[in-house]
């Protein structure tokens, strides 16, 4: 028999706000044991937290990144459990009134994986075994964290894939996390379970922690998959667990069973007050949001038609997207830039993060120069790609390798000679012309550009031959 | 004339230096604590070096402020920046909190003189302070009673002169039942009105800091000093000040008298408030006699939510980071249980494990929610009921002081201990302000107190109400202990 595949995801994502959740500690990553701490984030009796409004903020711009509805009102939960790393023996959550609901992200395929909720919620310590003895650091205690949560509407591995790379495109895009699996500022947990192919009644799920890169998420997926069909398949029965990944073997094993599994004890955090969020709040966030990589990759695929596989490379990361619509500023084809930049320049960016960071010699400014000049028939095509090869060698501007002649283009003269020419040998486009028809100038021009080998300047010509034929 | 500013013109006036002051109280607690047991800890350093910035200002000839120089004592909850900070339990033995409550920063930047650190019930669960870890505080009057809880250490040193006023806290009635006991004035204000920043919790939504004083006026001197907004407490609102309108005229004011407030409770003492009653009637105000039915569901909703927020406050201590740790322990599991079976006393591990209960999965909605719910029921009761009335004249408590040991005694219902705090506790479930003063005593001399209860942040006027009383009445009676000036 053949086995669907349905999975969810629970993704935390640390947030990149300067200070933690509920005190005006440090988040920065590192640090000696236990020095980004105060009484209030270690928990010592009779401190009180106090939310830092920053952290709602950062949540709802991911909320409205992933087509959420944002709560107008919300608060915070005490989930209580007894662990070392947990200084106060409850971690301050979201329960039953999350900040943002019922979003999505639209897959490649067309297909939207559904978002359940994203709330906040406040990160816990580190603990350390050295030779037999266990250390608590709480420097990470405290640090803000958003947790998403999906629908199980995952049905392929590779969905689970592109999903996990897009979120983390888009929360690295909007600036609220740098979304690095190895450090752990972003954190998957996979539910996972199997069913008979067109069956609709959802299977036994285990859930898969402690996996710290999208290819062990893939790796751990395809091998619970495996799991649970060859268990089925030989008359047993998935028992809902919680499974760990071991990156080493590429297996999971049981971590705790359903039967084990904690009672929070949930109730309303009475230290902190209702948060109010004015749809007022959510308009302004909105308004400040960057453009989105998706509505990006519209924009550049259909107003622009730059095919989809350039388009999805020129969205990978807000740093090149803005780069090139810096670039694309003012010019008859953004094509071309399009061309320079992921033929020529992603050249020179050999790994992820060079071309995260799009540290590029020649400015988005100097492309847009050297695109215009071409444009404008001065940068011969065959020199353009040399042309720029030399700008991001040098970091100099275009004009330093036009020769004068090409830059300096026709003179008066011979441009009224061209454009007359044009009009006596066309009578039949003039007359369109005066007749109404703006388009019929373009054949005109055309004319002219052919006399001046492309040298001529398409403004300064149109402004002539308006002249001329008055 | 109050204590406070009797003490304080002594000072501004040389008659006594504030150094002769502290150690008049320093000694007199070397002599009576050992009887009374109000205090935990006590903290000669700490308040004659204070004194000491005090005589230096006076002597450049500088005005001092009114609660300059003035000895007090800090409940031992409220967290006191290298002093032990115990809640009276085992489980917080040798805690020295690395920073400040908010009420002391307040009061140190005020000039004020700390003694040292007074007795309560175990983190604050207990009437009459026998709880404690250290041995309850005896009251006063007659040390074979009790000083009340869990503020009691607070009362028995006021009560007995070994303080001007102390910082108590009130979560179901732990200032106002003490200061009754123990003949005094306590003030709980208005949840919200005094931060709680440094206020080691019992349970967090009730919580609430305040003064217990010789007099009503010094309880408006100390309200008006802590009761600010603090950053640090989102819950924190801060009131307005009670002095300007202390000496107003009642006349005219409306004082409601819940029947419900009257039931089971002894003869003597329903007898002396309504005493009280007929004197305000004497001074022009309105007696509304009313019906507050939903005051019968506030003592098994606030116990059922303070539990369940203690249940959860107290996790914490769990013997890692300070406080007790179990001597003998295999791995860490094993060493967070035995610390907090040996370190929790009986009536706080009872607490925590009926509050864990009525959070579980499967009893939540039947005990957690319905009080969540009843709690907003009796709040709605109290503001239909300040429709009609200023305020509400009701006993502090049902007795007067019990003897030591009664309520943990073998014939004594457990239940009983928690019936004792009837009259107290619907305050607390609806967040508003109550003031304790004395209103007669008992054929044995024991006082007996009554409460005045007011809107929200409306301290000014039930302090008002309780000032004109005790201008008029004065039941405030001596004891044999402390200083004399
Ligand atoms: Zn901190």
């Amino acid at each position: 028999m053949k086995y669907e595949l349905v999975a969810g995801f629970e993704t935390h994502v640390e947030l990149s706000t300067e200070t933690k959740i509920f005190c005006s500690c440090t988040t920065a990553f590192g640090g000696d044991p236990n020095t980004h701490c105060c009484p209030v984030c270690i928990g010592l009796p009779g401190t009180l937290p106090k939310l830092n409004e920053k952290v709602v903020e950062y949540a709802i711009m991911a909320g409205l990144a992933t087509n959420c509805e944002i709560a107008g009102i919300a608060k915070m939960d005490r989930k209580n459990y007894c662990y070392p790393d947990l200084p106060k023996a409850y971690q301050i959550s979201q329960y039953d009134k999350p900040l943002c609901q019922h979003g999505y992200i639209r897959l490649s395929n067309g297909r939207k994986i559904r978002i359940l909720r994203i709330h906040i919620e406040e990160d816990a310590g580190k603990l350390i075994h050295n030779h037999g003895d266990t250390y608590v650091d709480y420097n990470r205690g405290g640090v803000p964290l958003i947790e998403i949560v999906t629908e199980p509407d995952f049905r392929s591995i590779d969905e689970a894939k592109e999903y996990v790379e897009r979120l983390q495109q888009t929360m690295r895009w909007i600036g609220i996390s740098d979304c690095r699996m190895q450090e752990g500022s972003m954190r998957c947990d996979v539910n996972i379970s199997v069913r008979p192919e067109g069956s609709e009644k959802l299977g036994t799920r285990t859930e898969i922690k402690n996996m710290n890169s999208i290819t062990n998420i893939a790796k751990a997926m395809e091998y619970e998959y495996e799991r649970q069909c060859e268990l089925i398949e030989s008359g047993g029965a998935v028992v809902q667990e919680t499974l760990r990944y071991d990156d080493a073997t590429g297996t999971t094993s049981s971590m705790r069973s359903k039967e084990d599994a904690h009672d929070y004890r949930y109730f309303r955090e009475p230290d902190l007050v209702t948060i109010a969020v004015p749809r007022e709040r959510v308009n302004e966030i909105e308004a400040r949001l960057p453009e989105l990589p998706g509505q990006k990759f519209t924009r550049y695929t259909q107003t622009f038609e730059i095919p989809e596989k350039d388009a999805a490379q020129l969205t990978k990361y807000r740093s090149i997207a803005e780069y090139f619509d810096q670039a694309i500023e003012g010019l008859k084809s953004p094509k071309t830039a399009s061309n320079f930049i992921i033929g020529q320049i992603f050249r020179r960016l050999e790994t992820e993060a060079d071309k995260e960071a799009f540290d590029v010699r020649t400015t988005a400014k100097q492309l847009n120069e050297m695109c215009r000049l071409l444009e404008a028939g001065k940068l011969k095509n065959n020199l353009a790609k040399k042309t720029l090869e030399q700008m991001l060698d040098t970091g100099k501007p275009v004009t330093e390798f036009i020769s004068e002649s090409d830059m300096a283009g026709l003179d008066e003269n011979t441009l009224t000679e061209y454009c007359q020419n044009a009009i006596n040998a066309m009578p039949a486009a003039v007359a369109d012309y005066k007749g109404g028809k703006e388009k019929a100038l373009m054949a005109i021009l055309g004319n002219v550009m052919k006399q001046s080998r492309g040298r001529a300047d398409a403004a300064a010509v149109t402004a002539k031959l308006k002249e001329l034929i008055g | 004339m109050g204590q406070i500013k009797r003490i304080h013109e002594m000072l501004q006036s040389g008659a006594i230096t504030c150094t002769e002051l502290t150690q008049k109280y320093l000694t007199e607690i070397e002599n009576s604590n050992k009887e009374l047991n109000a205090y935990i800890t006590v903290t000669p350093d700490v308040a004659l070096a204070q004194a000491k910035a005090v005589d230096e200002k006076l002597a450049r000839g500088e005005e001092i402020g009114l609660l300059e120089g003035i000895p007090m004592t800090l409940k031992d909850n409220i967290s006191t920046k290298g002093i032990l900070t115990s809640c009276a339990s085992k489980i917080l033995t040798g805690y020295k909190p690395i920073y400040d409550a908010t009420v002391y920063e307040l009061l140190q930047k005020e000039g004020v003189v700390m003694l040292g650190k007074t007795n309560m019930d175990e983190f604050a669960m207990g009437s009459s302070c026998e709880t404690s870890y250290y041995g309850g505080a005896k009251n006063p009057h007659n040390t074979d009673h009790v000083s009340g809880g869990s503020s009691g250490g607070v009362a028995s040193a006021v009560g007995g002169n070994l303080a001007v006023y102390g910082l108590g806290s009130d979560t179901g009635g732990s200032i106002r039942q003490p200061a009754s006991f123990c003949g005094i004035v306590g003030l709980k204000p208005t949840y919200g009105a005094v931060s709680r920043y440094g206020l080691i919790a019992y349970a967090s939504s009730f919580d609430q800091i305040g003064p217990i004083t010789h007099d009503v006026e010094d309880a408006a001197i100390v309200f008006d000093a802590i009761a600010k907004y603090d950053d640090r407490d989102s819950t924190s609102r801060g009131s307005e000040p009670t002095l300007p309108t202390l000496h107003d005229e009642i006349k005219g004011m409306k004082i409601g008298i819940a029947n419900q407030y009257l039931n089971g409770v002894r003869e003597d003492v329903k007898a002396a408030v309504l005493e009280a009653a007929k004197s305000y009637e004497e001074m022009g105000a309105e007696i509304v006699y009313f019906d507050l039915p939903e005051l019968e569901f506030a003592l098994p909703c606030y116990y059922i939510l303070a539990m369940a927020e203690a249940s959860s406050n107290l996790g914490r201590y769990d013997g890692i980071r300070y406080g007790y740790k179990a001597e003998h322990y295999i791995g860490t599991h094993d060493m967070i249980c035995r610390t907090r079976s040996e370190g929790f006393g009986k009536e706080v591990r009872r607490r925590i494990l009926m509050g864990t209960y009525v959070l579980s999965a499967g009893y939540y909605d039947a005990y957690y929610k319905k009080a969540v719910n009843l709690r907003g029921a009796i709040v709605e009761a109290f503001d239909r009921a300040f429709e009609k009335v200023d305020v509400i004249l009701a006993p502090t408590a049902p007795v007067t002081a019990f003897k030591n040991g009664y309520l943990f005694g073998e014939e004594t219902d457990q239940l009983e201990q928690y019936l004792s705090d009837i009259c107290t506790v619907p305050v607390n479930t609806a967040g508003l302000p109550a003031v304790s003063i004395p209103c007669g005593e008992d054929s044995e001399g024991l006082p007996i107190g009554m409460q005045i209860i007011g809107k929200k942040f409306d301290e000014k006027t039930i302090l008002n109400l309780a000032y004109k009383y005790e201008e008029k009445e004065d039941k405030f009676k001596e004891t044999k202990w402390g200083v004399k000036l």
